[in-house]
């Protein structure tokens, strides 16, 4: 599958790239496979270009550097895609902090 | 937090991030900006499918299959791409074969031109300023700090990918391995071996 034709995301260089071993993409987590896969699938899907995402990448872990290198990533990565679906208006912070706490009290488990 | 669930599903509570992530992906779904199996895809095509994975199979094809070792060596781009894998911003890919006689290893002294479709995202010391300098200055002193110390008839041929061409190397397929399968002897090819920083293990040798 040719997922991407000029390698936008998976040449993203200094700080913002990708945590890999061997060259190969490694998730800590489920949960950070999945923040990846929502922000590509949405990007491919045409909901922003990928530059926006990118630049909020690109200050979300320029404000809180990590030395551990990889371990915080996703984290970074997670509040990126947060701000630019609220900056899109694409969901708003009240249903999205509203289903985050049905997850975090087991209300809602899957 | 009225506590009415029955709590049986999460001895474990989720972490806020799993659940900020949950709630992003349902919320996206149910709004038909997503599916399950669009996430899905995408993890799974970065996870297989982009990175030396991809070199991996070009290799162990090469290594097994006379004609297509030939077609790779006249013509890397389209031997590749036989293979499915496109896309290096454009740029040609040049394969060069590893013998007894002759070791290629690659760099980039301008910056980091890397066969990334077949090869994934360049490790950091090949970006380094120490490697891209030392590499064709003194390749045999860089490829014994790689652990790989190669006897002095051996010639060394260091070739300097730049934005139009993109050099892969084809290791020499180890001793031992007569009687592995395709799968078996892509699984020993590294990421290394292609940038030809490093030789290709035996299976004995790398248990």
């Amino acid at each position: 599958m040719n997922t991407e034709s000029d390698g936008q995301i998976t040449n993203m260089d200094g700080v913002l790239a990708l945590p890999r071993s061997n060259g190969e993409l490694v998730f800590a987590a489920p949960w950070e496979g999945r923040a990846f896969g929502i922000a590509v699938a949405l990007n491919e899907g045409g909901a922003y270009e990928w530059g926006e995402f990118q630049r909020r990448l690109a200050e979300e872990i320029a404000a809180e550097p990590s030395d551990d290198e990889g371990s915080e990533y996703y984290e970074r990565w997670l509040a990126s895609l947060e701000r630019l679906l609220l900056d899109n208006s694409l969901v708003t912070r009240e249903e999205l902090d509203a289903r985050t706490a049905a997850y975090e009290s087991g209300e809602l488990d899957d | 937090m009225s506590g009415n669930h029955s709590g049986e599903h999460h001895p474990e509570p989720l972490s806020y991030a799993e659940a900020r992530t949950k709630a992003i992906e349902s919320l996206l779904i149910e709004k038909g900006l997503l599916s399950t199996d669009a996430i899905d895809a995408r993890v799974q095509a970065y996870e297989q499918d982009i990175g030396p994975l991809n070199g991996a199979k070009v290799v162990a094809r090469a290594w097994t299959d006379t004609a297509y070792r030939k077609r790779l060596l006249e013509d890397g781009t389209s031997a590749i791409g036989e293979m499915g894998f496109f896309g290096a911003q454009g740029a040609e890919i040049v394969v060069l074969e590893n013998t007894p006689d002759v070791h290629n290893m690659v760099v980039c002294t301008l910056c980091s031109c890397y066969p990334w479709p077949v090869l994934g995202l360049p490790p950091r010391w090949y970006k380094s300023d120490a490697y891209r300098a030392r590499a064709v200055i003194e390749p045999r002193a860089v490829l014994q700090e790689f652990g790989l110390t190669l006897d002095e008839s051996v010639e060394v041929r260091v070739w300097d990918s730049n934005s139009d061409i993109r050099y892969m190397v084809l290791p020499e397929r180890p001793d031992g391995t007569d009687d592995l399968g395709v799968e078996e002897l892509v699984a020993l090819v590294t990421r290394d071996s292609m940038i030809g920083v490093a030789k290709v293990k035996s299976p004995a040798a790398a248990m």
